[in-house]
């Protein structure tokens, strides 16, 4: 059915209510691309089977991530008039047991994460009232990992259906839509955008209501408003579940963006290693179409307009505006110097706006609840939630939405749980290649655009990598380095040159011939390729390297005057020994040892060559007895050659 | 790839943007590779120079110009995946494979294919799935957690049978 009044909308969201709050057991199994590597497809499949032997009359569902990755597969089940439980860790092995409590209208509470009583999908005019009870429970925001967060841009995501436009109508989705296209002049919009303070959620925080006010300027009968979902930061997965968990979001934002702006045509731009993202904007596009929601006329108005994918084809600098431009255009994805800018000259030289997918999932919201409500959250100037991926070396992983100025401590602790290792915490890192290291004593920093900045960091699109202890600073700058270096497009000189020659530095000091002088030269060279280099991938590349001399200087120093890795990562630095009390004389390591170092045999110690071994590492990974030890700059005594070991040990 | 398949995804972009890399996925898609007489069939069919072609097949990762084996395993060599010890996955299963480390293809990219032709292993930048890092890829599945003596027996999932 075409949707043309608000009638029609009405109509469309009391089906989907239906759906969300079935008069029977409702069981949705979280299938996010996390979710189903965990294995939550097998369990939904499970389930499936399950509810069928037993004949239980319920609604199986699926639905996105609720953002606590390190939990999944979740499941989530609603009994009539009752809260919404989510249950975690749901193994296949467990399916008939919930099934068989789910029949007699009870809870696997072993399973038992967290309630919802009711959820505010900010889209509704009240929020969703499911029903209260289960007082041994806790709500979903009394866990620690869900604390500190407020959830605007991931407000629908493991809760509906990201397959089903109904269920999306029915928390109120394409009422903002609605609201702009019928009762709001693209001034208006525009306005609200301003009033709101939104800055672009890809890194650089422009102010989205001013960029969209320089497109909306330009005299054209053809623009196009594109969303950068060219997600490539390693480390950084926000953009995916936003797309997987509620693509009708980001198509509705745009839809309100092209209306403001006079854009007729969309393009969504996703990276090829996101399948399950494809599919399903594709899916919710075509839904949209069949509802008249995408196409001529929509909701009856002189406003027409389409959106088409386009699949990426790996190529990180294609999240940079002008190279994304030409990779549409079929071209290889280099960038162009700017001015002119995309809102003057575009995709085929028209007027073009970019937004990234988190901008765009802002949109309905500051449209239904105005500018004004959006920028009450978060602090001044950096208004609204960020969603970060927190993950690395921390307790619990997955997707974290905070209000703006949020500090960092209270992200990687309250929310992640501290280390996963036992091993103090030492840095955080922000922003992807483009970003650095923040060390751990500045972690009551608010985490916002400016204050990111000021520690030689960047908000970047919303990566935050834990690092402990065992993480070596110097190799992660090198680590950066050669993402840049690969990626770097070869146009201009700085960028091309220059991070292959820190590469080189980097490497020679991993490698324990670095010298006093190279760090100078590093210095220097950063400096110049940050300020000569044509686009954002070069000015910020040299990032890494400028945060981590600032604030883990020592550790440089160590592998270059001592030659010792403080976290025993750089393999020329590192030296494996057999701790002759622990050995057993098993032979398994011997015959593991890729390059013959090892000298042993059945009941005798084994001892490792210095000089044959290349510091793999797999002895320490197949000795049964925990007997090999890794060391930077330091020696255990050995015997020469293998002797028995002492009987009665 | 026959020339009915070929008009069939050409046919699919009836519009510029898009167009060429649409195309060229879509044929790595079925094929594993952009095999040259495809190549040379689009170019001859849309009008555009080979040479363009085989820049955007050597500029995007994401394309490859050899055959690859029956199963490809991808290393995410992500950020969360590197503090967690990717490298050392990467290696593992070159090691248990059989392929010396640190070769490349001659186009430069990593692509690394067993003698049998029933492996290729290859990296990706990130794929997303940061919260399970180090985590690898076979044919599309993704497995988490993983650890030298967990991609032994996901090795062996794909018919491998050890090595030495």
């Amino acid at each position: 059915m075409k949707i043309r009044r608000f009638e029609d909308l009405e109509n469309v969201r009391k089906a989907g209510i239906k759906k969300l709050l079935p008069d029977k057991p409702r069981v949705a199994v979280g299938l996010a691309t996390c979710g189903i590597a965990a294995g939550g497809q097998d369990v939904y499949e499970a389930l499936e089977a399950a509810l069928k032997k037993k004949g239980v009359n319920a609604f199986l569902t699926k639905t996105g991530c609720f953002g606590i990755c390190s939990e999944e597969p979740l499941v989530n089940i609603v009994m009539p008039g009752k809260p919404l439980v989510i249950l975690h860790k749901v193994q296949k092995e467990e399916v008939d047991l919930i099934v068989e409590k789910v029949a007699k209208g009870e809870l696997p509470e072993e399973k038992v994460l967290c309630k919802i009583e009711e959820w505010d999908h900010l889209t509704l005019d009240k929020p969703l009232y499911y029903g209260r009870g289960y007082k041994n429970i806790p709500l979903w925001n009394e866990i620690s990992y869900f604390k500190p967060q407020k959830k605007v841009v991931l407000r629908n995501a493991g809760i509906i259906n990201p397959e089903d436009i109904e269920e999306y109508i029915a928390v109120g989705g394409y009422s903002a839509a609605y609201k702009a296209l019928t009762e709001m002049s693209p001034d208006e919009i525009v306005e609200e955008v301003k009033k709101s303070g939104l800055r672009g959620r890809g890194g650089a925080g422009f102010p989205t209501g001013l960029k969209w006010e320089f497109t909306k300027k330009e005299d054209s009968n053809i623009k196009y408003v594109i969303c950068n979902a060219d997600e490539g930061d390693p480390g950084a997965y926000m953009n995916r579940n936003e797309m997987e968990s509620d693509p009708h979001m980001i198509i509705e934002g745009m839809l309100i963006g092209a209306y403001a702006i006079g854009a007729t045509e969309g393009y969504i731009y996703v990276r090829a290693e996101y399948p399950l993202a494809i599919e399903r904007l594709k899916l919710a596009i075509k839904q949209a179409k069949e509802y008249g929601l995408l196409g001529k006329h929509i909701f009856g108005t002189g406003f027409s307009f389409d959106i088409r994918i386009v699949a990426g084809a790996g190529a990180f600098v294609c999240g940079e505006e002008t190279a994304l431009i030409a990779s549409i255009e079929g071209k290889p994805g280099r960038p162009r110097p700017r001015p002119p800018f995309p809102a003057q000259k575009g995709l085929w030289g028209k007027p073009t706006n970019i937004n990234n997918v988190e901008t765009w999932c802002n949109i309905a919201p500051i449209i239904k609840k105005g500018g004004e409500w959006f920028s009450r959250i978060g602090v001044e100037k950096n208004t609204g939630t960020k969603v970060f991926s927190l993950v690395g070396k921390v307790k619990r992983t997955g997707l974290v939405e905070v209000p703006l100025g949020t500090p960092i401590r209270e992200i990687v602790y309250t929310a992640g749980g501290g280390s996963a290792t036992g091993k103090k915490v030492k840095a955080v890192q922000t922003g992807g290649p483009s970003g650095g290291c923040i060390p751990e004593n500045l972690f009551d920093l608010p985490v916002d655009y400016d204050h990111l900045a000021s520690a030689g960091s960047i908000m970047g699109s919303g990566g935050m990598v834990v690092m402990d202890e065992d993480t070596c600073m110097v190799d992660t700058a090198r680590y950066f380095l050669g993402f840049t270096l690969d990626e770097s497009c070869g146009k201009c000189v700085p960028c091309r040159e220059g991070t292959k020659r820190m590469y080189d530095i980097l490497e020679k000091i991993t490698k324990g011939q670095g010298t006093e002088e190279d760090l100078l030269t590093l210095e220097e060279l950063a400096e110049t390729v940050k300020a000569t280099s044509l686009c954002g991938l070069g000015q910020t590349a040299p990032n890494p390297v400028i945060s981590t001399i600032r604030y883990f200087k020592d550790e440089y120093t160590k592998h270059i005057k001592d030659k010792v890795c403080p976290a025993r990562v750089c393999r020329a630095l590192i030296d494996y020994f057999i701790v002759p009390d622990k050995c057993r004389g098993c032979t398994i390591c011997m015959k593991s040892c890729p390059v013959d170092a090892i000298d042993g045999g059945p009941g005798l110690i084994h001892i490792i060559d210095q000089t044959k071994c290349i510091a793999c590492g797999t002895c320490m990974d197949v000795c049964p007895f925990d007997a090999v030890i890794k060391l930077s700059g330091e020696k255990i005594e050995t015997p020469d050659k293998p002797i028995p070991i002492k009987k009665g040990r | 790839m026959d020339e009915e398949k070929l008009e069939e995804i050409i046919s699919k972009y009836d519009i510029e943007s898009g167009k060429l890399l649409g195309i060229l996925e879509d044929i790595q898609r079925v094929e594993g590779y952009l095999p040259k007489d495809s190549l040379i069939y689009v170019s001859k069919r849309l009008n555009v120079p080979l040479s363009r072609l085989y820049s955007l097949a050597t500029f995007y990762s994401f394309f490859n110009l050899q055959p690859v084996g029956k199963h490809i395993i991808t290393v995410c060599m992500g950020t969360a995946c590197h503090v967690k010890g990717a490298p050392h996955i990467l290696e593992t299963i070159e090691g248990l494979l059989g392929i010396s480390p640190g070769e490349t293809t001659p186009d430069g990219k990593f692509m690394l294919t067993t003698s049998d032709r029933q492996f290729t292993v290859n990296t990706a930048r990130c794929f997303g799935a940061c919260s399970m890092a180090p985590v690898i890829r076979v044919d599309g599945k993704i497995y988490g957690y993983n650890t030298p003596k967990k991609v032994a027996e996901i090795l062996k999932e794909y018919g491998w049978r050890g090595s030495k």
